[in-house]
């Protein structure tokens, strides 16, 4: 299969923190895959690369067969500007651990903002659509409200709509439960199965080991800015075969 | 504590008497405020006393009558409220300019951004002023070569002179006010915006202005008020406006306190109006914050 996500050797440094230490992955198109490890393991990093919400120090990262945030002359690479970065990131949607709604406007508008303003499409053909996400994500009748009247699980599933609404290639995923309060997590989950079973590409950094071994095609487990374990939710998650992904697991489970 | 303390002054101490349920009918009477009403008195005396002294003052109040709708104050007050207008735009579009200039990630405009708030905060505005006035003495000729040109003391009326000085200053301290609010959106809307493709202009204009604006309104509608006095400084380079003309006035027919008191009363007459409609514009931005605002159940979402 191509991969859509290919990342060689990417480093990231946050001051005196190495959050990303050497981090080499492919990424088959049509999977779903999950990120799992401990707070600081550079999991989130990762991912805010993959989407350009940060900039990586070195290696290089490509997104659908296209070098992102940079260009090569030669031997060397040249930063992107700010629109062709911009450019980039409509191949991938993102799902913040926070929602990150939109909070001047209602969950409609929310998601229309993208394909109106940024993709300059028709508004009354957008608005067809974004009903048709709300629909999916079983909030129709939330189109008027302001995130600030929603739920946590509804905002993140009007979070997922809007992601959805640019139509891209593939999905990001923050921890998008662990804002969550306990009983509202499962809504969010079962739009996320929902997608996954559609045959998106999606890429998942979650605590959540029991979706992860449920809906995952592989599991990644990464600790110090690492890649410790990748294999099979089965693999990864039940037998695993290094130390710090059994004891990350018995921590978790505990 | 209290209660044994109570009972030793008073000298009861049965059980019975320290949790008395027949005191609850008796009438609660409020604490008296005495420091009020003295205080009151003492205000009302000094009032009076000022009263006193402008009624048996030198002022003829027939000629405040006379002159508070006089032709050449009426035009002055037109000015005022033009000025205020005009200085007041030019300080908002500058402040929003400085503001996202200040926040941006090129060191250029950000040290042109810093320099313009550091020397336009830091020198007097009448100073200013003077300096927008008497600029012919630098550039005695102003314009593109070739295209137009012309003389700057027939370009640097009073008017446009007032306008530059109290723009220029008021968009210094207004983009401090912008910069506090895109400063108070959170962060996340910035990434989701980009998240969605938005270039960082896009960003500001379509996501973060407009959140920012709940913070910014109020303080702004405080500066249109100070505006609306701070004209009055552009008497000194001749522009006219009410004080100005009031001025005029007064040394040709030396009543000078009876002038002042017309342009005073305009002056709060003005601002009174400015400040009402500060209650209410704050009130509806207050609304927003909370996000409950009352609106049509089913609208279409074809409008922006």
């Amino acid at each position: 299969m191509i991969p859509i996500v290919v990342a060689a050797d990417v480093r990231k440094t946050f001051g005196s923190v190495q959050a990303l230490d050497g981090v080499s992955i492919e990424i088959p198109a049509g999977q779903v895959l999950c990120i799992v490890g401990p707070s600081g393991s550079g999991k989130s990093t990762l991912l805010r690369c993959i989407n350009q919400l940060e900039r990586i120090d070195s290696g290089a990262i490509w997104v659908d067969g296209e070098l992102i945030g940079y260009r090569r002359v030669g031997n060397k690479l040249y930063e992107l500007t700010d629109s062709e970065i911009a450019r980039q990131r409509l191949a991938s949607g993102m799902v913040f651990q926070r929602f990150n709604l939109f909070q001047h406007m209602t969950a409609l508008e929310n998601i229309i903002e993208g394909p109106v303003t940024v993709q300059r499409r028709r508004r009354n053909e957008v608005v067809d659509e974004a009903m048709a996400l709300l629909e999916r994500v079983g909030l129709e009748a939330k189109r008027d409200a302001y995130p600030s009247e929603l739920s946590g699980g509804q905002q993140q599933r009007v979070a997922i709509a809007r992601a959805l609404a640019m139509k891209p290639k593939l999905m990001l995923f923050d921890e998008p439960t662990s804002a969550l309060d306990p009983e509202l997590v499962g809504e969010v989950l079962a739009v996320m199965r929902d997608l996954a079973s559609s045959g998106m590409t999606m890429i998942v950094v979650t605590h959540e080991l029991g979706f992860a071994r449920e809906v995952a095609n592989e599991v990644v487990f990464m600790d110090r800015g690492a890649i410790v374990e990748r294999g099979s939710p089965q693999e990864v998650l039940v037998h695993p075969q290094q130390q710090r992904t059994r004891d990350f697991i018995a921590a978790v489970l505990a | 504590m209290s209660s044994a303390a109570a009972q030793s002054a008073t000298g009861t101490s049965t059980e019975a008497q320290r949790f008395d349920p027949s005191i609850a009918h008796l009438t609660h009477v409020p604490r008296r405020h005495y420091g009020r009403w003295i205080a009151s008195l003492l205000i009302l005396i000094a009032f009076i006393y000022v009263a006193k002294a402008f009624a048996e003052g030198q002022i003829d109040w027939k000629v405040v009558g006379q002159f508070f709708t006089a032709q050449s104050i009426l035009d002055g007050l037109v000015n005022t409220i033009i000025m205020t207008f005009c200085a007041m735009a030019l300080g908002i579009a500058l402040g929003v300019l400085f503001a996202i200039m200040v926040m941006s990630p090129n060191p250029v405009l950000k040290g042109v951004a810093v320099f313009y708030i550091w020397f336009f905060r830091g020198t007097p505005l009448l100073l200013q002023l003077l300096i927008w006035f008497n600029l012919a003495l630098v550039f005695p000729r102003v314009g593109i070569p070739g295209l137009f040109e012309a003389r700057m003391v027939d370009v640097m009326t009073p008017f446009v002179a007032t306008l530059l000085g109290l723009g220029i200053n008021q968009g210094a301290y207004t983009a401090e006010v912008v910069r506090s609010g895109i400063l108070s959106v959170d962060a996340g809307q910035t990434e989701a915006a980009k998240s969605i493709g938005m270039t960082r202009l896009t960003t500001l204009r379509r996501i973060i202005l407009p959140q920012a604006m709940r913070v910014i309104i109020p303080p702004v509608g405080n500066e249109v008020i100070s505006m609306v006095k701070l004209t009055s400084i552009a008497s000194v380079i001749g522009y006219a406006e009410v004080l100005r003309n009031a001025q005029t006035i007064y040394y040709a027919n030396a009543r000078v306190i009876e002038l002042l008191i017309v342009a005073a009363a305009w002056y709060l007459m003005i601002v009174t109006v400015l400040s009402v409609g500060q209650h209410f514009l704050e009130r509806y931005f207050a609304k927003g914050q909370s996000r409950r605002r009352a609106r049509p159940a089913a609208r279409p979402a074809t409008e922006s």
